[in-house]
């Protein structure tokens, strides 16, 4: 097959998934996001010939915008614009899976520093801010009081980019230092991993330890569930353990396997590239039928 | 073939060894400043300050 890499940058991640495609003998050509322009019916000659794109934009807003047009283009993308229009918005990640009725933390969204203090009164102390838009647990926020909160309701309202003015306030889960990562391939695990850390924030990019993880028919459940609620693809589902249940706190659709791949024992690019082989021999096998 | 290859440091000017398998668009350490370098050009290997993180930038 010919495989369109989308990219900014080339991470361990994208060399990962670039050399089991090459060492399989598929055609890839890498596509620097930065040199391309985007016509409203034609698409740029450097798509010519693929039979898929893989996009590994880092920026999410460009993610968003390249997907649409591929869509029109009529061009396969993983993940599909649907899915990347869910998962790089929070609020809608939530809505997604409250949608599918897959376990959640309580979320309320508000426009204004009155009406997110009252969110946060509500929920009580701790609970936590978040961005919208954003990764790597970048500008989290766990408020502990009243004084905080206002002053990081303030700070938002006055400082950020009109998206910090979208308080996306979340009850405090209290999980056992850990959370969990699942890559999955249209819902199907392809390997989990814990993400363990004295700090609350437990995402492997702030530096949390990581460790292979078994899932129990209960998480691939959420995750077949989570999977289908943003429209499915190459995706990673972050589950944390809330008792004797799970709640799934958001669905990644650039995701990032370079630590899962290192913690576990599952060759995770050459499972990726699997199903993105069985994709694409799926479409074309349909593409034929309905010619 | 050599596992490592050389080249210029744009920020501190010093030769540095690269893996020989880099590609256009990776983004490497310094082994000289720390700083993150994006492989700009092969043959020879070009080296420029890699972009600063973006807000959306991530997963």
């Amino acid at each position: 097959m010919h495989v369109g890499l989308l990219y900014s940058r080339i991470r361990r991640d994208e060399k990962l998934l670039l050399n089991e495609l090459r060492d399989r003998g598929h055609e890839v050509t890498k596509i620097d996001v930065r040199n391309e322009q985007f016509d409203l019916t034609e698409p740029p000659e450097s798509f010519a010939g693929v039979d898929v794109v893989v996009d590994r934009c880092l920026a999410t807003s460009r993610s968003i915008y390249i997907t649409r047009f591929l869509q029109s283009y009529g061009i396969p993308v993983v993940n599909s614009h649907e899915t990347a229009d869910i998962c790089a918005d929070k609020a809608k990640n939530s809505l997604a899976l409250a949608d599918a009725g897959v376990p959640t933390p309580n979320t309320k969204v508000a426009f204004t520093v009155d009406s997110a203090m009252e969110i946060v009164e509500e929920f009580g102390y701790p609970c936590v801010l978040k961005p919208v838009v954003g990764s790597w647990g970048r500008l989290m926020a766990k408020i502990d009081s009243e004084s905080a909160a206002e002053a990081i309701l303030e700070h938002k309202s006055t400082l950020g980019h009109y998206e910090h003015k979208v308080f996306y306030i979340q009850e405090f889960v209290e999980k056992p230092g850990r959370d969990i990562r699942v890559l999955a391939t249209d819902g199907e695990p392809v390997a989990a991993m814990v993400r363990s850390s004295d700090h609350w924030l437990t995402n492997a990019a702030k530096g949390a330890s990581v460790e292979e993880f078994e899932l129990d028919d209960r998480a691939k459940e959420l995750v077949k569930q989570a999977s289908d609620a943003v429209g499915g693809g190459l995706l990673g589902v972050d589950l944390m353990e809330a008792g004797d249940e799970y709640t799934v706190h958001e669905v990644n659709h650039t995701v990032e396997f370079k630590a899962l791949n290192d913690a576990v024992e599952t060759d995770v690019p050459a499972t990726v590239v699997d199903w993105l082989e069985a994709k694409v021999d799926g479409e074309q096998s349909l593409a034929e039928v309905s010619a | 073939m050599s596992d490592t290859i050389t080249a210029e440091d744009p920020l501190s000017g010093e030769e540095i060894e690269l893996p020989s398998d880099v590609e256009v668009g990776e983004i490497i350490d310094s082994p000289a400043t720390g700083a993150e370098l994006e492989v700009v050009s092969l043959d020879p290997v070009t080296l420029e300050e890699a972009p600063e993180l973006e807000e959306d930038w991530g997963e």
